[in-house]
């Protein structure tokens, strides 16, 4: 916290404590530094010349990659650097501190992970956990950025409040906040690919080098992540991909929603959606088949089941989306409008869930039934917009079958729940509402006898349902939930219970990255249409057509939610939100240039698509999880591959028939621009084939 | 005694700084539903309603950033907040639509939104519109979703909330906002507040601000903060003088006359464009480009001048109108030709005794007029480039052209090469293809995180071509 060595520009070097905003802020201003100036790496690509890493270097493979190469009709090879992105929750990292005359710490913060919150805190007050507890209500976004992030804030908001016996809040502003905290990494990607005669992968050999920032932070699960996301839906059956974290002297990059799955899936997007046209193939017919069939396994050797579900999706977005109408009709206005172009492109998720780390797939639960009545949860789940709390209180409910305005959570608590995994990984609503089940369980098992010896039936023929309580057969008695709530403390039977879950089946081994880390696939398919303006660069998102696997849906409306939202988010990444650093050799080298709202760009309401139309995929139901339902969070995200593909197509359409288009990451409308004028150049010349070859090796 | 209306009731002002910002005040009163997401006007959280002059009725219920404003310059007005509209159990109907379309989910940016929502809901102008019309940025209710452009939600990707706004009625009968309307906002307080060796000024008169400025030329004068409030948020500025001049009487001039029309220097953006109702068509092709919504409802175009930015995208439209400015002082008026203005880098001819008056546009107005506007996003987002034209094409021939450029140089720019390239000429592809490469090598562009020098020097010959293309119908017309 108080570093002899600056390692990024942002980097804290003390911290002032004010009676109010102001005082601090002046105090701070006040503060004087001296600067020994050190040689700085702040590029990927100077921190790989200078062979400067972290942590370890990653290996998965399977197959004969050299083999299958040279044995291969068609390979191509190429490079692929791109840009990692801000979380920019709406709420800034935050923490309020205070202590109590006994020394027990009490911290809320806006954290992902209140029980690594609570660790770091006791490590840096030198006290035990169980004299600290961290509470969060609710976060204003988080997106993997306070998964790791936020403990370092709320380690300085608790040793202030030690050293001063005063509560002590520590809340950061958007400059600081985009200027001190981890981001998305960005990656480099050097590939080979062949493919065979018809157009099907045959071997990939890459090597991904993830942006890692000055500290190793949550970097080799990240990267191990990407690793296992190369494949994306589709089966390669040889495969090598070496992975490595550069260290540089930028903000520690972190977790961020879909957690390196996104880097390594960009990497095969991008490679088939420039090898179609060097293949003679469409685009989404490339896609299509080389999808997973079932009964094939992934390269770390996971079957990938439920692989039908791909071909489900994918031929639900042909139906919805009207796919092949749309596609003549983009034909026709394309041929006949020279200074504006459209494409439509499909791309597939297949996203594994479950943490990678097989011991962090467990979670707790505190369920209280009092006298009256109501229904207390508290659970090891932190809510950060994704709306794990209502489809928490919609398992408490059905579990213990009592209308929903009986049950209230609490906020969660490391007094409460021990132990917990961070919120994240896409498995909040899988692990915790497990949990939650398991608990409320308990109580029921325990309500049957009550309820049975007052109904006159056995326990097995008790049936709980909308706050009644009542015989499996028709016209029987029925009693109230509170009348068996009651009855049951007056004969001292307990009311409440802790629940726990760890999921079954998940083994990996780290080191040969080989094994089955997650418990299930969520899969999807997105088919986005974009305008391009050829004077500019700009384009509109027409239309957006989804059909996404989420199981049997705990709620719709969230689940719809979260893949509208992430969808959106993801097309933020790769086409507008455009992280740039000083990578100048002045005085402000290593410096975010893009440190508040009004240069670092989210989508607007500018950005969101036109027509948006998304449909869960039916007859999902996932056996073993809760309700049959699947996580959403993180894979929507990636849907949007899907609008960096038709942006390039549009791109190319500028050009002859055939061209192959190399975009920068993010596409903005410049990026868009140049590789449209490339496209549009690639009209004036003869076509040579010594010039089909894909740039930068 | 200094008090503000907030949600009907009377808070009194005590305690605060000259440089406390209105949702730092709110805030501390226990109204938490405002937010700081930026502190810088980008992204709405902070939105609360200000009951200020309407133009279809006497007040509008209208939205501003409360992050950017100080509370001082609020003294005797009328805030309403998203707890003001409705409580859980008691949802305002902007509330009920978001909440149960899902258009809430971490719902940090929601009490923004719904204040920045409300304000479109109360407008008398807003009428339903025939269903068949294709129109993405209007609801069936006459909703413009232009209303909602300053404010930003990471969560949801808009559609929920887009259908909560299209969604929406009208108020209904015994609405208290609703019937607030109708009655006039509260005149603007004569406000004095000298707290800690800083002192805000909002004085009655013109003659006794231009008083105050020759005697403190330091002044910062302040209409809809909207810049100065991001210094005073990110960059610790703290004037020891701050001057409001946004309700002065002499500042709200509108006036179309024969020959000109006249802009009141303190007129806002959203005021001015509902005014102008499409008279001058480069002003109303800009204005939707300008900021957002919630910015234009507070600042002024004097303010615009004020700064001086290279690129406040007015000051292009400006050149290209050949406008003049007219400055005043204790010394007396003059008028300034805009082309003239700019001598630097934030730098203008105004002394610092001068104050922006008015804004006079030379009439009649170009026939052929664009603005051309290069960001990475859309909506609310600074320029790259920017680009306004002001032709006259006769008889094929382009007799007139005046070209503004902004985001190429230090200061606005007139592109004087472009315009001598294009002057007696015939308007025709090639020559327009001349010209372009000529625009092309205007002013000196930069490259930054928003663009690379030579997207900006490509972007101008672009526009050209664009505005050629647009224009084609002039080619041989005589008009």
């Amino acid at each position: 916290m108080f570093p002899a060595e600056v390692m990024f520009h942002g980097h804290a070097v003390c911290w002032v404590l004010g009676e109010t905003l102001e005082a601090a802020r002046l105090g701070a201003a006040a503060v004087e530094i001296d600067y020994q100036e050190l040689p700085s790496l702040v590029t990927i690509r100077e921190a790989i010349a200078a062979g400067n890493f972290l942590g370890s270097d990653l290996r998965l493979e399977n197959g004969n990659v050299e083999v299958a190469l040279a044995a291969a009709p068609q390979v191509f090879q190429g490079e692929f650097e791109f840009a990692g992105q801000e979380h920019f929750y709406l709420e800034t990292n935050s923490s309020l501190a205070m202590i109590d005359e006994g020394g027990q710490v009490f911290v809320q913060s806006s954290t992902q992970h209140p029980s690594q919150t609570q660790e770091i805190v006791a490590k840096v007050l030198g006290v035990a956990s169980h004299a600290v507890t961290v509470q969060c209500l609710r976060m204003g976004g988080a997106f993997g950025g306070k998964e790791m992030q936020s403990h370092g804030f709320a380690a300085i908001a608790a040793l202030g409040t030690r050293m001063t016996g005063r509560p002590v809040r520590v809340r950061l502003n958007r400059t600081q906040d985009l200027t001190m905290t981890g981001k998305r990494h960005g990656f480099h990607s050097q590939w080979r690919a062949g493919f065979d005669d018809e157009g099907r992968l045959v071997a990939l050999d890459a090597t991904l080098t993830a942006d890692g920032g000055w500290s190793l932070d949550m970097s080799e699960p990240v990267l191990a992540r990407a690793i296992c996301h190369v494949d994306n839906g589709y089966w390669i059956p040889n495969v090598r991909v070496d992975g490595r974290i550069a260290k540089t002297n930028k903000t520690s990059q972190t977790a961020f929603r879909g957690f390196g799955g996104p880097q390594g899936m960009l990497v095969v997007e991008d490679l088939l959606g420039r090898c179609a046209p060097l293949l003679g193939l469409d685009a989404m017919e490339l896609r299509r088949r080389n999808l997973y069939k079932p009964n094939q396994t992934t390269p770390y050797g996971q079957p990938v089941r439920h692989a039908e579900r791909l071909e489900s999706c994918w031929s639900g977005v042909l139906d919805s989306g009207e796919v092949e109408r749309r596609k003549a009709e983009i034909e026709g206005f394309n041929a006949t409008h020279p200074l504006t172009k459209r494409a439509l492109a499909m791309t597939p998720v297949k996203f594994g869930i479950a943490f990678n780390l097989a011991a962090l797939n467990q979670a707790g639960a505190l369920v209280h039934v009092y006298r009256d009545g109501s229904v207390l949860i508290n659970h090891g789940g932190t809510e950060m917009g994704q709306g794990l709390h209502t489809k928490m209180l919609q398992v408490a409910a059905t579990a213990l079958g009592v209308p929903p305005a009986r049950v209230r959570l609490a906020p969660t608590r490391t007094d409460k729940v021990p132990n917990t995994s961070a919120t994240a990984a896409s498995a909040g609503a899988d692990l915790n509402g497990a949990a939650i089940k398991n608990a409320c369980e308990q109580i029921r098992e325990r309500l049957v006898y009550v309820a049975g010896g007052k109904l006159g039936i056995s326990p097995q023929d008790v049936r709980f349902a909308d706050g009644w309580v009542r015989g499996l057969t028709f016209g029987g008695e029925t009693l109230t939930w509170e009348e068996v709530v009651s009855a049951a403390y007056f004969q001292r039977v307990q009311l409440w219970a802790a629940g726990f879950h760890r999921t079954e089946g998940l083994h990996w081994d780290a080191v040969a990255m080989r094994g089955e880390p997650f418990k299930y696939f969520a899969y999807g398919v997105a088919a986005s249409e974009v305008e391009v303006d050829g004077f500019t660069g700009a384009y509109t998102l027409r239309r957006v057509d989804i059909v996404h696997d989420v199981g049997d849906s705990l709620s719709p409306l969230i689940d719809i939610g979260q893949i509208e939202g992430g969808f959106v988010q993801g097309a933020g990444w790769l086409t507008l939100e455009d992280l740039r650093w000083d990578e100048s050799d002045g005085p402000d080298r290593g410096r975010l240039a893009t440190q508040a709202a009004s240069t670092y760009k989210l989508p607007s309401f500018s950005e969101m698509p036109e027509a948006f139309n998304v449909q869960l995929l039916e007859k999902a139901h996932e056996d073993g999880s809760v309700y049959g339902s699947k996580a959403v969070g993180e894979p929507p995200l990636m849907l949007a591959f899907s609008v960096r593909e038709a942006l390039r197509q549009a791109a190319a359409a500028f050009g002859p028939p055939g061209t192959s288009v190399d975009l920068g990451c993010p596409a903005t409308p410049e990026v868009v621009y140049w590789a449209l004028e490339k496209a549009r150049a690639a009209n004036h010349l003869s076509i040579d084939l010594s010039r089909v070859e894909l740039s930068g090796m | 005694m200094s008090t503000i209306k907030v949600n009907g009731q009377n808070a009194m002002l005590d305690g605060v700084s000259v440089h406390t910002t209105v949702l730092d005040w709110l805030r501390d009163r226990g109204l938490t539903g405002a937010k700081e997401g930026c502190a810088e006007g980008e992204c709405g959280a902070c939105s609360v309603l200000v009951a200020r002059p309407g133009l279809e009725s006497a007040t509008e219920w209208t939205a501003i950033n409360a992050c950017l404003l100080s509370v001082a310059s609020l003294e005797g007005q009328e805030i309403v907040t998203s707890e003001g509209l409705g409580t859980s159990n008691d949802l305002h109907p902007v509330q009920r639509e978001i909440a149960v379309r899902g258009g809430s989910q971490c719902g940090f940016c929601t009490p923004g939104f719904v204040c920045s929502m409300a304000a479109e809901y109360y407008r008398p102008g807003r009428t339903a519109r025939a269903a068949d019309r294709h129109d993405p940025e209007h609801g069936p209710n006459g909703f413009d979703l232009n209303a909602l452009s300053g404010n930003l939600c990471r969560c949801t990707g808009y559609r929920p909330i887009r259908d909560a706004a299209y969604a929406l009625g009208g108020p209904e009968a015994g609405d208290v906002l609703a019937a607030r309307l109708s009655s006039p906002p509260p005149a603007p307080a004569v406000t004095r507040l000298a707290v800690a060796g800083a002192e805000f000024l909002r004085p009655e008169s013109l003659d006794e601000v231009l008083e105050v400025l020759a005697e403190q030329p330091r002044a910062r004068i302040v209409a809809g903060s909207t810049d100065v409030g991001v210094e005073v948020n990110l960059r610790g500025a703290r004037d020891s003088l701050v001057v409001a001049v946004d309700r002065l009487a002499e500042l709200r001039e509108f006036e179309i006359g024969r020959n000109e029309i006249k802009l009141g220097a303190a007129l806002t953006l959203t005021e001015i464009e509902r005014r102008l109702t499409g008279r001058v068509p480069l002003l109303e092709q800009l204005f939707p480009q300008f900021a957002s919504r919630l910015i234009r409802n507070g600042a002024t175009i004097g303010g615009n001048l004020g700064t001086g930015s290279p690129i406040g995208d007015t000051q292009l439209a400006l050149l290209a109108l050949d406008a003049s400015i007219v400055l005043v002082s204790r010394r007396g008026e003059r008028a300034v030709p805009v082309a003239d203005y700019f001598t630097g880098y934030r730098q203008t001819l105004k002394a610092p005794d001068e104050l922006i008056r008015t804004v006079m546009l030379p009439l009649p107005l170009a026939p052929f007029t664009a603005f051309h506007k290069i960001a990475k996003r859309r909506l609310n987002d600074i320029s790259s480039v920017a680009v306004a034209y002001a032709l006259d094409i006769e008889d094929g021939l382009v007799r007139r052209a005046m070209i503004g450029l902004g985001g190429v140089a230090a200061t606005p720019l007139r592109a004087r090469a472009t315009e001598e390239a294009l002057v007696g000429r015939a308007w025709t592809e090639s020559n327009v293809h001349e010209a372009a490469i000529v625009m092309a090598a205007e002013g000196t562009p930069i490259d930054d995180h928003r663009a690379s020098a030579s997207y900006r020097s490509a972007m101008l010959g672009q526009s050209l071509r664009r505005f050629y293309a647009e224009h084609l119908a002039a080619e041989g017309v005589s008009v």
